[in-house]
């Protein structure tokens, strides 16, 4: 069980209207080489400057102090190669006016320092990947020509082009309906198994993520309040928090909240 | 009498050279007091169909008749004031607010389009408004951008039930919602409903949602009817296909650590 990523008493402040709001207070957690680790909370937990953090994406105005160390390798990682990150809304991430098979190709050739060629080899056979339908077409295509579902799956291609050792997906399914949802959860898992990567999964659904993850993260204001495994964390939370998360999720199973004798009363 | 029974609704698009049918003969009903839930994925056409019924676009073909009366003949000063009776709640209240109104200002407005309350009038009702839905009255001044998520959509419930409504379209009205928040939005609609006898029509991609507070529900595929029924009967055994991939993605909390497969 080696450390991916160390992070180190890692506080983040942004101004907002002259004033400091700390998004991330002390934060220290080791992400294990090869787990999927879930990052949960609500609204202001945090959990999306914990993800742009690592990825090294904070915006410029945002102070920060702590440290995240790399120890397996010799270097900062650096972000498309070392990181790809899948963000919520693809509309947004594509660039909606280059083509699907360019944007995944810029990235093989830019990190792998691939030919344009080889690079439009490699998006083919990654949108295969990633099982977007007839892939030689879709090269070509515009985002707008794609489904949500399938601009996801575009979106996460390019992530993986350079084969990062870690993927980072901040809410990626969240703008998705529940098929779709379920589908790419079943395709994330599938390609960070087949290559290996080590998966940090942000997400407000914790349904989801004990779907997903083998360790599970709570965050709330900003702080690491709770971090076990999906086991524990499930059936032995030790925050009051956490038990409050598991009980407002509903599920298929839940009592209803509805008094049926008040019908037609 | 049902309160709103939906005939024959159909709506088709026309997108590049192409036709597609959003709707596609839908009928169904809702009862005083009943919650109706729309549930379906994307594009399968719940939205579509409760803006037809809030009439905020019109059909190609079908009938709706509201508290008795044909809805979609319904013009001008009759389709205000039928409108008072018929109110809605958008998943994202800062979109459907002007972000610059105050809490007040934005709960005047029913009042006074409406003719419910005279200006005079107008403070006390807005505090009693804001005290049903279990907001402080000195939140009335305040910024619609500045009050949180969960305020801002107790407050486009204060502005449904300003008109005294006996129907609101909830259209993924508790899906933006933190978790902790959801719960309390939810126990808010319901005692609403069992004290006012509104009646809802629910959407939601939410299953979980939906069998917890829909009396029914209609499962939706491609603007058709694929299923309805009893909320907890059909989700609990769904017999069309779009049910069965609905229910088998609903996230559920495992207890136990999954390998990779």
């Amino acid at each position: 069980m080696s450390a991916l990523a160390s992070i180190h008493d890692l506080t983040v402040t942004y101004r907002r209207d002259g004033n400091a709001v700390a998004a991330l207070r002390n934060i220290s957690l080791d992400i294990v080489a090869g787990e999927r680790l879930a990052v949960i909370g609500e609204s202001g937990s945090g959990k999306s400057t914990l993800a742009l953090a690592i990825a090294g994406l904070l915006p410029a105005s945002s102070a920060v102090c702590g440290r995240i160390e790399w120890p397996g390798s010799g270097r900062p990682p650096l972000l498309g190669r070392d990181i790809g990150f899948v963000f919520q809304d693809p509309s947004v991430s594509l660039d909606p006016v280059m083509t699907v098979g360019k944007q995944i190709a810029e990235v093989a050739r830019t990190h792998l320092g691939l030919t344009w060629s080889q690079a439009y080899a490699k998006a083919k056979t990654l949108l295969e990947r990633v099982r977007l339908p007839d892939p030689d077409s879709a090269l070509h295509a515009f985002p707008h020509q794609l489904s949500g579902g399938q601009k996801q799956r575009v979106a996460i291609a390019a992530a993986i082009a350079a084969g990062p050792k870690l993927l980072i997906a901040d809410e990626a399914t969240s703008a998705l309906d529940t098929i779709v949802q379920a589908e790419i959860v079943a395709l994330i898992r599938r390609l960070v198994a087949e290559d290996g990567m080590t998966l940090l999964f942000i997400s407000h659904d914790i349904a989801l993520a004990t779907e997903l993850a083998e360790r599970i993260a709570v965050f709330r204001h900003g702080q690491l309040i709770e971090l076990g495994t999906t086991a524990q964390i499930v059936s032995t939370p030790s925050q009051p928090y956490t038990r409050a998360l598991l009980d407002a999720h509903i599920g298929l199973d839940a009592a209803p909240l509805l008094n049926r004798a008040g019908l037609h009363a | 009498m049902s309160l709103l029974a939906v005939s024959n609704l159909t709506k088709r698009y026309r997108r590049g050279g192409n036709t597609v049918i959003a709707v596609d003969d839908v009928s169904f009903y809702i009862e005083p007091g009943e919650t109706l839930a729309l549930a379906g994925p994307s594009g399968s056409g719940k939205s579509t169909i409760a803006r037809l019924v809030l009439r905020l676009i019109e059909p190609d073909a079908g009938r709706i008749e509201f508290e008795g009366n044909d809805f979609l003949a319904l013009r001008g000063a009759m389709l205000r004031a039928r409108r008072a009776r018929l109110q809605m709640v958008f998943q994202d209240p800062l979109a459907a607010f002007n972000p610059r109104a105050t809490v007040a200002r934005v709960l005047d407005d029913p009042l006074r389009i409406h003719g419910i309350a005279s200006r005079a009038e107008r403070p006390r009702r807005i505090a009693a408004l804001l005290e049903r839905v279990g907001l402080a009255a000195d939140l009335a001044p305040r910024a619609i951008h500045e009050i949180s998520g969960g305020q801002r959509q107790r407050v486009a419930i204060a502005r449904a039930i300003a008109t005294g409504p006996s129907l609101i379209v909830l259209d993924e009205a508790v899906s933006a919602l933190d978790v902790s928040v959801r719960g309390q939005i939810l126990d808010l609609l319901l005692d609403l409903q069992s004290q006012e006898r509104i009646a809802y029509l629910f959407i939601s991609h939410d299953l979980g949602v939906v069998r917890a507070l829909a009396h029914r529900v209609i499962l939706l595929d491609a603007g058709r009817i694929a299923e309805s029924g009893d909320a907890r009967a059909v989700i609990d055994a769904p017999q069309s296909a779009i049910g069965r991939a609905l229910v088998a993605a609903a996230p559920r909390l495992k207890r136990t650590t999954q390998d990779a497969s």
